[in-house]
């Protein structure tokens, strides 16, 4: 028989729609894919103990005949800033340790109504900032292209799960990058939406301006699927857009059988000259943009001068937001309590929240605090808030032009373990690529361009579009993402190397 | 050089209710200086005719219907509280002055 | 604490101009809270009103209720400001155990209204203009309870509970600009512009203004500058008077504490005060420091509030009256003396005699009501009248009294029941079974039995001298104990007489 977690979510989809699987079957291999590889890999932070019984539900509901939706039965995992009711959410922070929501967020509440069958809570950097999962405050991601790397971050619980065959597809959030560089660097696929085309209801705020829900998958058109369900317009979501949004999945389908690569013209940043990437990102980027040319495409250099002011733009918008965003973990409501013999409640706060929160958080929060606070407000954040516009502005001059822009999804490879933690600012400098699609709301991908050369590591390569134009992403996604895998005679992934001992 | 000092970061841990050691407020203001150096760049091209763009994609008006809907159980709103009495929170002595 | 000196009222005039200002939180009665779909709630069981934002649980987000846009667009109307074409919400940042978010989400730079101006009549029929600077939306916050320690207040308590029930409550704060030129009248202004803002707010409807329960809550700013300066003086804020007369009374406390430490060559602390209604005084709250960096942002997670023109022209077209005409047109349509009118005013009762005249009372009934037997137990029980009963029940005993079924004398007992929350007239008359009988058989006994007591009456009436039938009638109510009406049982003494 075959391994089922190798399938994609599509495929596996058709096998249990036609009746040769079941969603038991299904979410039995990745537990026990979990179970063999999950201890060096270390993507979850929970494994549901009931997932078997919500596939016999589904399977139940299939053989009595219900409509089922084209992902019922196929397996998920969950990043942990997404809250669950019959999980806990923890957003990687001691500070929320064992909490548990009275509510599921939005895209898991629809995901469950799809008859997806979460099996748990992916490992994340401590309330998704970070760039590596190395901050999470239960021990860091694995790579499984080499465990001694990181999987990217901060969604890098999603992403390795994904590419360990742990999970078919995963959800993600992204802020700056945090589901486009984790795929980068483990050679899975990633899509950060429109602002405001996946509802944040129940995701854990980061920051409330810059983040967005999005599919994690190994292939474009397995993020389509995801998308479909998750996307869409929710009232419980202020920002949240009421498009009509077409299908992406089948977006993807059609950018995989067409010639879309005919006639589209790639925008490639002049601003981001190669030397600024390791050679071997630069020499898979070049590829792939090779591989879209003799394909039809039209590569055309565009200049966005405003997105070397992305990374402080960014680095000030998110620790103002975040720093109000997390005041709300103070120990009263909820989460944990460190109690001061003799303290006012502001003790016990203060204590709590120097306990709780990790030091990326603490930098970020004292660091937004100073952003925000009289005096600096104009210099800071309302300075940021300009550059978000000239950085609209840069888009919607190149967007006249080109159909996407084409970079590549982050400036290195995995790095080591451990390398980059002391130094926060060389750590931000990874979100260069991936920054400007969130500080601008328009959306982006990042699909497997290939391997670097000097250490056989996945490379990642993103595409951008103007805002609501996502499908444009999926089919030019789906294209590349074909062209690719035909080169390498197979998915990039089966070159990774095998976990756990071939069990 | 930026003006981060210890001074001024302590009074960030205190405005922020983070209980900082001599030893994080060090750090920090190192690591702080450093990063408020390369972010300070965004005044560059913040120039005066420029708008801010407070959401990425602009709309208005979202409203609600002024109609009750679902709430939250006692039990759901006090589930996860650290501490609890009389169906409300518990907390330690304030001693400050209410707003 | 020791007690701060104070220095004579008038004398504290000749020497300083006291400049006011007000800030008011107008809770709205929306059906629902400024941020979730939650019950805009008064007196339930702590937390159970909540939805999963007005707890600040993670992933929650805020949604605004269009409704409570309106109420404040209408407000901000109402008090004659300009509505801004486009306004925004902002997070205020601090820390406090009542803040489910530990921000609070309000209007900073761009509020929904600013600029305008009220007239404030004041109980001489002088009127004085009170300029606004702005009206902005905003959530309340939760209640805080304090235990141990001797005193139920926040210092020395052991611990203390928190029940956010009122939390994302709709509020409109309004702010005033520095209001010149009330001299010796400022304590009376300070009453008589709450008394205005609620009269607005009921006439609006938009909330129900009950002080009591903190749907009406002011903020009073003093401050005191040497005459024949132009520099204002430092100011003080005392916080949560909520009542017309403590505003009234904190004003006057403030400005003679105050002139006492300037005269005195001292200077005054820009702070906080708190009011204490026992000793009808004040005392410092915590001083302005940089820890007020309040670090305020626009709200990444709710949308700019851009009313159009089509709106304001709706709901200006919508609004009622304002006060000034409003009082002069009911003074008319009331029929009532100068006098009376501000008799009515000056308790701050037109609302309540308005909505009472419209249950059905005459505006004498209502009147008489309203100043006479409600404002004197009011004063007694050292509470607002407005507060003791509804106007509906006002006015549905009245129609107990047209109808005979109550004498004046029973009405005031069953105003009585109704004052201490026995239920409505027609319960509580049925409860203590104080209804005039109406049946005559029993009024023909009592008649009988006094008229046989008094022959020499009876003599008297039979002659023609019709007058000395008040002592038989007087006999009968005693016997009937009140409830019986003395016009029919006047009826039945002459004709019982000529048999
Ligand atoms: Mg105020
Ligand atoms: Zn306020």
């Amino acid at each position: 028989m075959t391994d089922l977690t190798r399938l994609s979510a599509a495929d596996l989809a058709a096998e249990l729609s036609s009746g040769t699987v079941s969603s038991v079957e299904a979410t039995r291999a990745h537990l026990d894919r979990i179970a063999a590889v999950d201890g060096d890999v270390h993507a979850f932070l929970h494994v549901s103990d009931h997932a078997l019984e919500v596939a016999a539900g589904i399977d139940r509901r299939r053989s009595a005949g219900d409509a089922l939706g084209p992902l019922a039965g196929v397996p998920l995992a969950i990043k942990d800033v997404l809250v669950t009711t019959d999980m806990p959410s923890t957003s990687g922070s001691r500070i929320l340790e064992g909490y548990m929501s009275p509510f599921d967020a939005t895209v898991v509440s629809r995901a469950r109504a799809a008859g997806l069958v979460p099996l748990g809570k992916t490992n994340m950097d401590e309330f998704a900032m970070g760039s590596s999962t190395e901050h999470s405050a239960y021990g860091p991601t694995h790579n499984p292209w080499d465990l001694e790397r990181i999987p990217g971050g901060s969604g890098g619980g999603s992403a390795s799960a994904v590419a360990a065959f742990e999970a078919p597809l995963a959800l993600g959030s992204d802020t700056g990058g945090s589901i486009r560089q984790p795929a980068h660097v483990t050679g899975t696929v990633g899509v950060k939406p429109t602002y405001g085309g996946v509802s944040r209801y129940g995701a854990i705020a980061l920051a409330s301006s810059l983040d967005q829900v999005g599919p994690v998958s190994r292939t474009v058109l397995d993020a389509g699927l995801l998308h479909d369900v998750i996307g869409g317009h929710d009232a419980n979501d202020s920002t949240s857009l009421a498009d009509a949004w077409p299908s992406f999945a089948d977006a993807a389908r059609e950018g995989a059988r067409g010639d879309v690569l005919r006639g589209l013209r790639v925008g490639v940043i002049r601003e981001l000259p190669d030397s600024g990437f390791q050679p071997g990102v630069s020499t898979a980027f070049r590829a792939a943009l090779a591989a879209m040319e003799a394909r039809g495409a039209e590569i055309v250099e565009i200049s966005a001068p405003h997105f070397e002011y992305g990374v402080a733009a960014y680095y000030l918008i998110l620790p103002a937001e975040a720093s109000s965003n997390l005041a709300k973990f103070d120990s009263v409501r909820f989460g944990m309590r460190v109690n001061v013999p003799g303290g006012t409640v502001e003790d016990v706060m203060a204590a709590t929240r120097d306990a709780g929160f990790g030091d990326e958080v603490k930098r970020r929060i004292i660091l937004g605090t100073y952003a925000l606070s009289a005096g600096y407000y104009d210099a800071y954040y309302g300075s940021a808030q300009k550059v978000r516009t000239l950085i609209q502005r840069d888009f919607a001059a190149a967007f006249e032009r080109v159909d996407v822009i084409a970079t590549p999804s982050a400036p290195t490879t995995a790095f080591k373990l451990g390398e980059k933690i002391d130094d926060p600012l060389q750590m931000y400098l990874n979100d260069v690529t991936t920054i400007p699609a969130n500080l601008a709301g328009v959306p982006g991908i990042s699909i497997p361009a290939g391997l670097a050369e000097e250490d056989g590591l996945p490379v990642g390569i993103q595409f951008l579009a103007p805002a609501r134009e996502d499908a444009r992403l999926y089919r030019v996604g789906a294209a590349v993402e074909s062209v690719l895998v035909d080169s390498w005679g197979g998915p990039l992934l089966d070159r990774a190397p095998v976990l756990g001992g071939a069990r | 050089m930026s003006e981060i000092t210890p001074d001024l970061v302590r009074h960030l841990g205190v405005l922020s209710r983070i209980q900082l050691s001599d030893d994080e407020i060090e750090r920090l203001t190192g690591q702080l200086d450093v990063i408020v150096d390369n972010i300070a760049k965004v005044s560059q091209v913040a120039t005066p005719d420029v708008p801010a763009t407070s959401h990425p994609i602009p709309l208005e008006n979202v409203y609600r219907a002024d109609e009750v809907g679902a709430t939250l159980t006692l039990a759901q709103a006090l589930q996860n509280a650290p501490d609890a009495a009389d169906g409300r929170f518990r907390v330690t002595a304030i001693l400050g002055e209410e707003q | 604490m020791a007690k701060d000196a104070i220095m004579d009222f008038d004398k504290a005039l000749e020497l300083f101009e006291p400049v006011l200002g007000f800030e008011v939180h107008v809770e709205l009665n929306t059906a629902t809270k400024m941020f979730s779909a939650a019950p805009n709630s008064f007196g339930r069981e702590p937390n159970t009103d909540l939805a999963p934002v007005d707890l600040g649980l993670p992933g929650s987000l805020p949604v605004v209720n269009g409704e409570a846009v309106r109420y404040s667009i209408s407000l901000g109307l109402a008090l004659g400001c300009s509505i801004a074409p486009s306004s925004r919400f902002a997070r205020k940042n601090y820390f406090y155990p009542d803040l489910g978010k530990n921000y609070q989400i309000s209007q900073y730079d761009e509020p929904i209204a600013f600029e305008g101006e009220v007239e404030v009549e004041l109980e001489d029929g002088t009127v004085i203009r009170v300029p606004i600077e702005r009206a902005h939306m905003e959530e309340d916050a939760g209640k805080l309870t304090h235990v141990g320690g001797a005193t139920g207040r926040i210092q020395g308590a052991e611990y203390s509970l928190v029940d956010y029930n009122r939390a994302g409550v709709p509020l409109v704060e309004i702010v005033t600009k520095p209001i010149f030129g009330a001299e010796h009248r400022a304590p009376e202004l300070g009453a008589a512009y709450v008394r205005t803002i609620r009269d607005i707010v009921l006439s609006l409807g938009i909330s129900d203004a009950r002080m009591e329960r903190g749907n009406l809550r002011c903020d009073a700013n003093v401050s005191l500058r040497p005459r024949g300066q132009e520099k204002l003086g430092t100011r003080t804020e005392t916080k949560n008077v909520n009542s017309m007369r403590s505003v009234q009374r904190a004003v006057r406390y403030e400005i003679q504490r105050q002139a006492a430490i300037l005269a005195a060559g001292g200077t005054i602390t820009q702070e906080t005060r708190h009011w204490h209604e026992d000793t009808g005084t004040t005392s410092p709250g915590r001083p302005k420091s940089d820890a007020d960096d309040y670090r305020y942002f626009p709200e990444p997670d709710l949308l700019p509030v851009v009313p159009g023109a089509d709106l304001i022209a709706e709901l200006r077209a919508a609004l009622p009256e304002p006060p000034a005409a409003r009082r002069r047109r009911l003074k008319e349509e009331w029929g009532f003396t100068d006098l009376e009118f501000r008799d009515v005013a000056n308790g701050g009762l037109i609302a309540e005699v308005e909505a009472t005249v419209a249950a059905g009372a005459s505006p004498a009934a209502a009147r008489k009501w309203w100043t006479g037997e409600l404002t004197r137990i009011a004063n007694a029980q050292n509470r607002e009248a407005v507060d003791l009963v509804s106007p509906a029940d006002v006015a549905a005993l009245q129609l107990l009294v047209d109808s005979g079924t109550l004498t004046d004398k029973l009405a005031r007992q069953v105003l009585e029941g109704m004052v201490a929350g026995e239920g409505s007239p027609q319960e509580i008359v049925d409860a203590r079974g104080l209804a005039v009988v109406s049946d005559d058989g029993p009024l023909i006994a009592a008649i009988d039995d006094a008229l046989a007591a008094q022959p020499d009456v009876l003599q008297k009436i039979r002659e023609g001298k019709v007058q000395a039938a008040g002592a038989v009638i007087g006999a009968v109510m005693k016997a009937m104990r009140g409830q019986a009406d003395a016009a029919r049982v006047r009826e039945l003494v002459l004709e019982r007489a000529a048999e």
